[in-house]
């Protein structure tokens, strides 16, 4: 099951990292198609945030396309998200290019701000 | 508890008028209160000291009786509606002799219609209390949620919590706020429960009630009460920010920083965010002349109020 972890202080809308947090884990392959989502009532009782946050959230994820609900079964993946799992050949490039970045001398933070910008350049931070 | 009429399932409390005074010459502790809240909600219940929290939830709770005015608890009159109300006053009353199952038999006697044991043992469980043991022998934490299961295990439509998490550690503060929130998924109650920590609720709640001199200064849902208000940074004078309403402002450098309630939209030379639950409350605080505002849904409607 996948536990949210809910950071008050990030100024992002919770049920903003509830939608965030299952699409990464769609991404990561922690949840595929036909997984069930916690209920909202095993989420508030773990982070102790409103219901209504939790069905707003699954609400959103619903319109997406990423999960359904099921009347009185619970709310199920539908399909899983990116192209690109763990074990894809694009992670290894990217690997082969971290490797080099850093015989080139770049730091953890340098790479980071690299990627940062070319990842803007690709996708405007208006698109999400 | 047959009635079928609509503003007995939707509406949870409705004040009109409601003034609680203690003692005859004493200032009213609730003056000309009025205000509703709609079943279901999770409505934090915030203001100075001696704003009238206390006074407001025991009198919703049939312990204090109003000097004037009307209220209407679940359709009915607060006596009347009171097996159907938990109510978890500040100190937490427990007999410290008595061990904790005997404390939840006890409510079980007092409750004999809606009690349901197996979900206050469960409240009790998972805190890992040891049902033989003693409430003296518990700590803050440990005793609130005896406090809760007791109030919880009645089943109540409408829970009523006055500080709970006052005396409480960080986890205890979740596991309370957890539990009460399981609750409110599962069941749809009510709950309207003061607080300090506002930051604390901003999360857990989604209503808003502001008391100020012994009335709503501030009501209505959270995302409605948020939207109608903006934090606007610019070079400028208050006056510069008609029409809107400024509820609070302060200088910043050259220019000021202040909350609005809004008036259409922002002139584009503000910067404008919107305000975090703290902060929107904690203008108000500081500006007590500021006019109240309660959102559509929380004004009371004189027509549905019984007498």
């Amino acid at each position: 099951m996948v536990a949210y972890r809910i950071d008050r202080r990030s100024g992002v809308a919770t049920y903003v990292q509830i939608v965030q947090q299952t699409k990464q884990a769609l991404r990561l392959g922690l949840l595929e198609p036909g997984d069930k989502l916690p209920t909202a009532r095993e989420v508030v009782e773990a982070t102790a945030i409103n219901p209504n946050t939790v069905l707003k959230a699954y609400r959103e994820l619903e319109r997406e396309g990423l999960v359904e609900a099921r009347r009185g079964l619970g709310t199920f993946v539908r399909r899983t998200l990116g192209a690109a799992p763990a074990d894809s050949p694009l992670r290894e490039e990217l690997d082969v290019w971290v490797r080099n970045a850093r015989t080139a001398g770049l730091d953890r933070e340098d790479v980071a701000a690299l990627f940062g910008s070319v990842l803007d350049a690709h996708f405007p931070k208006g698109d999400q | 508890m047959s009635s079928t009429s609509t503003t007995r399932s939707t509406v949870a409390v409705e004040a009109h008028g409601l003034t609680v005074r203690y003692g005859r010459r004493s200032t009213a502790a609730l003056d000309d209160c009025s205000f509703r809240l709609t079943a279901g909600r999770v409505s934090a219940l915030v203001g100075p000291n001696g704003a009238g929290k206390s006074t407001l939830l025991a009198t919703v709770a049939g312990l204090l009786r109003p000097t004037a005015g009307t209220l209407t608890v679940l359709g009915t009159s607060p006596a009347e509606a009171r097996e159907r109300i938990a109510y978890l006053s500040q100190n937490k009353p427990l007999h410290p002799q008595l061990t904790i199952a005997e404390t939840l038999r006890l409510g079980a006697e007092l409750n004999p219609a809606r009690w349901d044991a197996a979900y206050a043992a469960a409240i009790v469980e998972q805190g890992s209390l040891d049902p033989g043991t003693r409430v003296r022998g518990l700590s803050g934490g440990q005793r609130t949620r005896v406090a809760l299961a007791l109030a919880l295990g009645k089943r109540p439509d409408l829970m009523l919590l006055d500080e709970p998490m006052a005396d409480l550690d960080p986890l205890a503060r979740h596991e309370l706020l957890g539990t009460l929130m399981a609750d409110a998924a599962e069941r749809g109650t009510t709950v309207l429960m003061s607080s300090h920590i506002v930051a604390e609720l901003a999360d857990a709640c989604d209503h808003l009630l502001l008391l100020g001199g012994g009335r709503i200064r501030l009501g209505g849902g959270l995302d409605d009460l948020l939207l109608a208000h903006t934090l606007v940074t610019g070079r400028g004078t208050p006056a510069d920010l008609a029409p809107h309403l400024v509820v609070e402002s302060r200088a910043a450098g050259r220019g000021l920083t202040a909350l609005i309630r809004n008036d259409g939209p922002v002139d584009d030379r503000w910067q404008a965010e919107r305000p975090s639950l703290e902060e929107l409350v904690l203008a108000h605080l500081r500006s007590p002349s500021a006019p109240a505002l309660l959102a559509p849904g929380t004004t009371a409607t004189p027509e549905t109020v019984t007498r």
